[in-house]
Order: structure tokens, then C-alpha cells, then sequence
């Protein structure tokens, strides 16, 4: 146990985690005070001692699942074919996670052995009546049935898990089950459900409640979402088995080196998936907050304030009157008014989004935002972010609304910047900075890096973000350095990190 | 000053030693669950784990997560169940030794020096007049000490809990404070000596994570990120809290806010904001939400205009964006 711990431990710090000795420590000694068997159990006392951010707690899930997901007496199974549905029943992992509730119906026959069929059927069934042990019997099925996994291949399991669901068309179920709810109530609980059985009263979705005769959109709308939160339940069941499987294949290390993901601050903006997108996303928010409460709290403790008579004579009265603790006035420093001007084509678009959420939702530490987009043509879409609700609202309608396409849609960066300089550049004054964003890959047109050296003289300060690796900067079409040197400072800025690390700088 | 020999403080049992072994509190992760459950607190699993450990391990848990999800509930509820004190120290920004462990109740030590000085004192005539010394070890004594809640949870010798809630308020330099108490169980005062608990304290330290914590308080605690719960437990919960609901309208109201808490909101619908809205539907005497219920009810669930035009939006619409 010690040594599988050990490795636990190792791999959570490959993946990013910070684990220091005390709380591996703290783990094995939480271990020792629960019962091995309780796999669950397990889990949080190691998420609790090992993991201190809610952040890591998806790193933290994936090696839980490498590393502890065979460990169990019964399993010793080698092949694969060994791992079809009847056999690999009881192989809950660590003992007691399965329970094994009834999953025998899921036929013996092993997953190659059953036709597509019935497989939809079950499926079915298993999301029509919220089915636990079935849905999890369904996805082990749908695996060995679709996945085709050849062992020996040093892959994550993505593309198993992709070739899965392909053949599942869940899109059609969910159609299906939504559509028979409607019939359901048109024409009352007797009606005969497409697959020939009869319509048992469905055990969750139906809202028993409402005595409506149709189906009104509130109840559509929620049955949907249950539908599809069972839907996403067996996405995850899938994943594990193929996980399981893979395991097995080719060992716990391996895999958990092939399954090991950045975490949300380190992923790359210009390489991210569209799910690592999402996570980045949902990784801005707090990220936001936090850096605003920062900075709001750093503005504040600025001790260069003038003396506060008045609570210095108060604050002496602890001391007899003696002033022995001088207080100050909170210091009000100018807050800076901020350009943004970022390139909004299609290769460095993720990281220009980004960059304008954070700079928005931290927009009053600064005295004015503004923001302008390009690609071949500048717009100003400062008045886009005014009007909207929310910032990701703002992003969304920048893609739909700013008319930055002016001949090709190809980056062009000297004509950007001409006509940035034309209509606004006399808006810049000594209290602005310009924030600079894109990979200044400008197709082979000509930089006219001079219009940046003109803002320099007018502005505070010029920065430039790069989202590329700095490696890169300058090889092929990219004419960074040329507008470098007209610069404050150019920054590598691929990931959450870098660029939060940068707007606290800047700050 | 003089040093750690305040005869108070030594004489006392239990002080000075090591770090005392209490009882355990509960026999197994299932008795933290069920009895959460008897105070009307419904926990998973994780959660029962965590609170267990923490008993075993004599470690703070840092609870974080979402307002509104019962990160303080929980401290409250576990109070509750040992049959503890429940003290709290609200954290705020500013907060400093003096409120968080102890201050020298200065007025009266004023007091103290004038009537040993003063015109009206009976030792001013021919009776002994106390040194400079006599009078410093007094007025640095015991009575004149103003314990704050950590200081107060440390002493107690009863069994207490303690309740360290938004510790993400203070400032960095503040959370130092906590490393000593929260490690060690002992709270050092120069004038008094290291003052060590009699007993451990369940201690609960809640954070809306609005800034990282240090690395050297999180080292010290459990971690638990409480989150929003599944619709079965919301419904469960609802059951338990809301007394005279129905069990589908308490299934609907589940499904209602777990549909909102997909939607890309401001501010997300907490636990308690769905109590509140259970609550008023009962009082309203609905039995099953219909649209323009929901959208009439919407805010009590929802505290932003924004969010509550899209929520109301969404509900009608019939399938969720993808």
C-alpha cells in the first residue's frame, strides 16, 4: 500500500501538484484509520490530505482512478477478452464501489457477442428509467462491442472513448426519450413505447405532480436536463471501463503518464482543446476575483498616505495619550487607462479572449478601458463591453458584431496599426498604456513599426503579448522583433498563469 | 517583562505538556454521517470522511466552496452533534491579534496602577507600597487578560468547536496567527508563557476562496471543497428543511435548481436560496411549479435582474443550448 502511495504521490507532482512530505505524510496516516475495502473512503481521505485546490481536484480524479482502479482480489484478469460484461461484473475496484446491484441481466455473453441492437435497447432503458447498475452494464458492453481497442497502443483512450459514443448516437436516444415523454402525455401512461414493451410508469423523469394534460416546455426543459445528466453519467462509465481496460493493457504508470492533462492554468491558448477551453473558462472566474482582490488590497495597504491626525489621536488613547503608532491615510494612486488592442484571427483568438475577460472584469482598477480588435481592419468594441451584461456575453458579440475583416481576413498588423494610429492615436496620452496582443504573425505585409514607436512617445508605456513560445518568435512570417524594440516589454503569455502574473504587473 | 513564569498559567493542569490525546469522537465514518443526519445536516460521503479524519488526525478542516453551499452550517451542525461549544471567529480584513487571540485589558490595568498610586489608596500612608515589580506581575496576570476566540477555544476545558468562518478575508500576514493555534493547539503570549489546550478542538476554517491561502495553512488542514449538491441529496435536504413539503414538489424544486445552476449565471442559486424558494411555495400552498410560477419565484433564487431575465428565458425555452 505504501509503495502504491508512494507512486500516487509521485505522479499527482508530475501532474502539476503541489505535494509536499507532511501531507503525504498526513495521507498515510489518514489511510490508517479507515477500512482499506471503502474505495470511496479512500479517495476523499487522499483528495483531503494530498489535494488543496479545488482547482487540481481533476488531476487529483484521473490518477485516483489509474492508480486505484484494479486493485481489487477478484481482478486478475490478463486479456481482454476476458473483460467481457458477465466476468467483469464484480470487478469493483478496491471491493466495495460497485456494490454489484443486479448486473447480471446485462447478459453473459460478453461484449462482442451481443448485436448492436440490443445494446441500443438497453441503453435505452437503462437512461429512460435512471438505471445505475444497467447503465454501467450498458457502457461495458458498448466498449468491448465498439471501442476496438488493440493492446499495446500508447494512447489516452480519447479516441476509444470517441469511437464509443459515435456508435452509441446518444443525440438520437435523447431525441427519442423526449419524444416519447411527449407521446406519453398526449396520450396517457398506456400508450405502447416504441420498442413493443409496454410504457411501465418511467421510475425518475416524469414529474408525477403536474396534472397537465401536454407536456409544458418548463417540464420538457427539465426532463431534458435529467436525460442528459444521465447521459453524462454513462459518458463517465464508458471512460472508466475504457480506463479499466487500458490499465490492464499496458500498466498503471504508463497510462497515467499518457493520461496526465495540464492543469487548467498551464494549458497552452493556442494548442487548448475545445473542453480545455471550457476549463479555462471556468478557471477565469475566480482567477478574476481573486486578482481583484488583490490588487484592491494591495492599493490599499500602500503605506505612503499622508498622516491621519485624527485616528492617530484616537489610536493614542491606548497609550495614554502618547501618539506611538502614527496612522495613515489610504493612498489614492492615479489608476492607468488602458488600450487593448488585440488580433482576433483565428490562431491566437482564444488567447485575446482571454486576455480581454481578465483585463474587463478587473476594469476598475483602471481609471478607462478601451479595446480594439483586428485582423486586416481595426474596430473599437470598447462600447460592446459597455453595453453587455456580462463579459462572456461581451466576447461572444465581438465575434458577430466588430468589423474587423477588411480585405482578406488575414492578419495584417501595419495596416491594423495605421488605422488604429489615424482614428484614435490622438486619444493616447501620457497616462495610457497599450497592451499589445497577438502572435505578430502578419502574413509577409509590411510592419510599419513605426506607428508603434510614435505611441510609445505619447503613451506610458507599450507592452506586447506573445501567446507563441518565444522560440518561435521570428521565424517564418512572424515580425515580433521588429516591433519589439519600439516596446517597454514583450511577454510570453501562453497560458493563465503567465498572463495573470502579467495584469498584476501591470497593476 | 517578565518571562514565562506566571505562576497562574503553570499551576494550572495540562499546561506545558504535550499535545493532549482526546478521546475519539465518533467510532466510524457511518456514525459522522447518520449523526450529521440526526441535526438535520445530510452528508455524502466525502464529507463524513473528512469530518472522521479530522477527529483522528486532530487536523483543521479548511472547508471551501461556493457561498451558500453550508460550509458553516457544517461547524454549527458538528457542534451540534458532539454536544460541543461552538466558538467563532468571524474574519474580516484588519483583523489582528487583539481580536483574534488575546488583548491586555488595558483600562483596567490603568485602573489598577492609579489605585495603587493614587490619592484615594490606603497604602498611600505608612502601609506598604508595592514595587514596580509586584505591580507589573500583576497587572500582566490573568485577570487582566481579554481572551479572543482562539485564545478561548485553546483554554476551554469543556469539549468546544471552533469556528474560524471566511478566513480568506484576512490578510496574508494575519493567517500567521492561525499557524500557531491550528498546528500546535498552544497560543504563546510573551507575558504569560505558551498557554497549551487541555483539549483538541475541532476546528473548521471556512473560505470563499476569493484569494489563495498560504501554502503553510493548507499544509496544516484537511482540505474539503464542499460543491452544490446532486438533485438527489437537494431533494433530500429540501425534505428534511422544509416541513410540509410533498415529496414531488420537493423532486420538482430539485430539477428546477439544478437546471439553473447549468446556465451561465452571475450568481448561482445556493442551498439555502432553495430552501428559501421551497418555503415560500409551500406558504403559497403550490403544489406542483408550472412556468409562470417559476418565473413569478424566480427571485428568491436568483439576486441579479440579468440573471434573472435569463433564467426566465431559458425555463421556457424546451431544450437546453449546447
Amino acid at each position: 500500500m505504501l509503495d502504491l502511495l508512494t507512486g500516487f504521490v509521485g505522479e499527482l507532482r508530475s501532474a502539476g501538484l503541489p505535494v509536499s512530505v507532511t501531507e503525504a505524510a498526513d495521507a498515510a496516516e489518514a489511510i490508517r484509520h479507515l477500512r482499506l475495502e471503502d474505495r470511496q473512503a479512500i479517495k476523499y481521505a487522499l483528495g483531503a490530505t494530498l489535494v488543496k485546490s479545488s482547482s487540481h481536484w481533476r488531476a487529483f480524479d484521473t490518477a485516483f482512478e489509474v492508480y486505484f482502479s484494479l486493485r481489487g482480489p477478484q481482478y486478475d484478469i490478463a486479456g481482454d477478452d476476458a473483460l467481457s460484461a458477465g466476468s467483469s461484473d464484480d470487478d469493483a475496484p478496491g471491493g466495495g464501489h460497485g456494490e454489484g446491484s443486479g448486473r447480471g441481466e446485462a447478459g453473459a455473453g460478453g461484449g462482442e457477442h451481443v448485436s448492436p441492437e440490443e445494446i441500443a435497447a438497453m441503453l435505452y432503458k437503462a437512461l429512460r428509467n435512471g438505471d445505475q447498475a444497467m447503465l454501467a452494464a450498458v457502457a461495458r458492453l458498448a466498449v468491448g462491442r465498439y471501442a476496438g481497442m488493440e493492446p499495446g497502443r500508447p494512447v489516452g483512450g480519447t479516441y476509444y472513448l470517441y469511437r464509443t459514443l459515435r456508435n452509441l448516437d446518444l443525440d438520437g436516444v435523447l431525441a427519442r426519450l423526449i419524444g416519447e415523454a411527449r407521446a406519453l402525455r398526449d396520450g396517457g401512461p398506456a400508450q405502447v413505447s416504441a420498442d413493443g414493451e409496454a410504457a411501465e410508469p418511467a421510475a425518475g423523469p416524469v414529474l408525477k405532480g403536474s396534472r397537465l394534460d401536454e407536456l409544458t416546455s418548463l417540464e420538457e426543459r427539465l426532463l431534458s436536463d435529467e436525460y442528459k445528466a444521465r447521459i453524462e453519467e454513462l459518458r463517465k462509465e464508458i471512460e472508466a471501463e475504457i480506463r479499466r481496460r487500458l490499465v490492464a493493457d499496458r500498466g498503471v504508470e504508463a497510462l497515467a503518464r499518457s493520461l496526465r492533462k495540464p492543469l487548467p492554468e498551464d494549458v497552452d491558448f493556442m494548442h487548448a482543446t475545445r473542453e480545455e477551453l471550457v476549463q479555462m473558462r471556468r478557471a477565469i472566474q475566480p482567477l478574476t476575483r481573486k486578482l481583484q482582490a488583490r490588487l484592491a488590497r494591495k492599493r490599499r495597504h500602500l503605506r505612503r498616505g499622508s498622516l491621519d491626525f485624527r485616528a492617530t489621536m484616537r489610536h493614542s488613547l491606548s497609550y495614554g495619550g502618547v501618539p506611538a503608532e502614527p496612522r495613515f491615510r489610504h493612498p489614492k494612486p492615479s489608476k492607468p487607462e488602458i488600450f487593448v488592442i488585440a488580433d482576433i484571427s483565428g490562431s491566437v483568438a482564444a488567447f485575446a479572449r482571454f486576455t480581454l475577460h481578465l483585463v474587463h472584469a478587473i476594469a476598475e482598477q483602471f481609471s478607462q478601458v478601451r479595446s480594439f480588435v483586428f485582423i486586416d481592419g481595426i474596430d473599437e468594441v470598447t462600447a460592446i463591453f459597455d453595453r453587455s451584461e456580462t463579459v462572456t456575453e461581451a466576447i461572444h458579440r465581438i465575434n458577430q458584431e466588430a468589423d474587423v475583416v477588411w480585405i482578406d481576413g488575414h492578419s495584417d498588423y501595419g495596416h491594423a496599426l495605421s488605422v488604429f494610429w489615424q482614428r484614435w492615436g490622438r486619444q493616447v496620452g501620457p497616462k495610457t498604456s497599450i497592451l499589445l496582443l497577438g502572435d505578430a504573425r502578419s502574413n509577409y505585409h509590411t510592419s510599419e513599426a513605426w506607428i508603434v514607436k510614435e505611441i510609445r512617445h505619447r503613451a506610458r508605456h507599450v507592452y506586447w503579448l506573445n501567446p507563441e513560445p518565444r522560440s518561435y518568435w521570428g521565424s517564418g512570417d512572424s515580425i515580433v522583433e521588429q516591433y519589439a524594440q519600439f516596446c517597454d516589454g514583450v511577454y510570453e503569455c501562453r497560458n493563465l498563469r503567465q498572463l495573470e502574473a502579467f495584469v498584476e504587473h501591470l497593476v | 517583562m517578565p518571562g514565562g513564569n506566571g505562576s497562574a498559567v503553570t499551576a494550572s493542569p495540562g499546561w506545558g505538556g504535550d499535545l493532549p490525546v482526546s478521546e475519539p469522537r465518533f467510532p466510524s465514518v457511518e456514525a459522522v454521517r447518520d449523526g450529521l443526519a440526526s441535526v438535520g445536516y445530510l452528508a455524502d460521503d466525502g464529507l463524513a470522511g473528512v469530518v472522521y479524519l479530522a477527529d483522528r488526525l486532530y487536523k483543521p478542516v479548511l472547508v471551501e466552496g461556493p457561498a451558500g453551499t453550508g460550509k458553516t452550517e457544517l461547524a454549527k451542525s458538528v457542534a451540534l452533534l458532539t454536544g460541543a461549544r461552538l466558538i467563532r471567529l468571524q474574519c474580516y480584513e484588519g483583523l489582528d491579534e487583539a481580536k483574534a487571540l488575546y488583548e491586555w485589558n488595558y483600562k483596567k490595568q490603568l485602573l489598577r496602577i492609579q489605585v495603587e498610586n493614587g490619592p484615594g489608596s490606603p497604602n498611600l500612608d505608612g502601609g506598604h507600597r508595592p514595587g514596580w515589580e509586584e505591580i507589573e506581575e500583576d497587572i500582566f496576570s490573568e485577570e487582566f487578560l481579554l481572551t479572543r476566540p482562539l485564545l478561548e477555544a485553546i483554554r476551554a476545558t469543556e469539549p468546544v468547536v471552533l469556528l474560524v468562518d471566511e478566513v480568506d478575508r484576512v490578510e496574508i500576514e494575519t493567517e500567521a496567527l492561525l499557524l500557531e493555534v491550528l498546528s500546535d493547539y498552544q497560543v504563546s503570549i510573551p507575558e504569560l508563557g505558551t498557554v497549551r489546550a487541555t483539549q483538541i478542538p475541532l476546528v473548521f476554517l471556512t473560505s470563499n476562496n476569493t484569494r489563495e491561502l498560504s501554502e503553510a495553512l493548507k499544509r496544516r488542514c484537511l482540505f474539503l471543497h464542499l460543491d452544490y449538491p446532486s438533485v438527489e441529496r437537494e431533494r433530500q435536504i429540501v425534505l428534511k428543511k422544509v416541513p410540509g413539503i410533498s415529496e414531488e414538489l420537493a423532486e420538482q424544486v430539485a430539477r428546477i435548481v439544478r437546471s439553473l445552476r447549468s446556465l451561465d449565471l452571475k450568481k448561482h442559486p445556493s442551498i439555502s436560496e432553495t430552501l428559501d424558494w421551497a418555503r415560500t411555495l409551500v406558504l403559497l400552498g403550490i403544489e406542483s411549479v408550472d412556468e409562470k410560477t417559476a418565473r413569478d419565484t424566480l427571485h428568491l433564487l436568483l439576486k441579479y435582474r440579468s440573471d434573472i431575465e435569463t433564467a426566465a428565458k431559458e425555463l421556457a425555452s424546451a431544450t437546453a443550448p449546447t
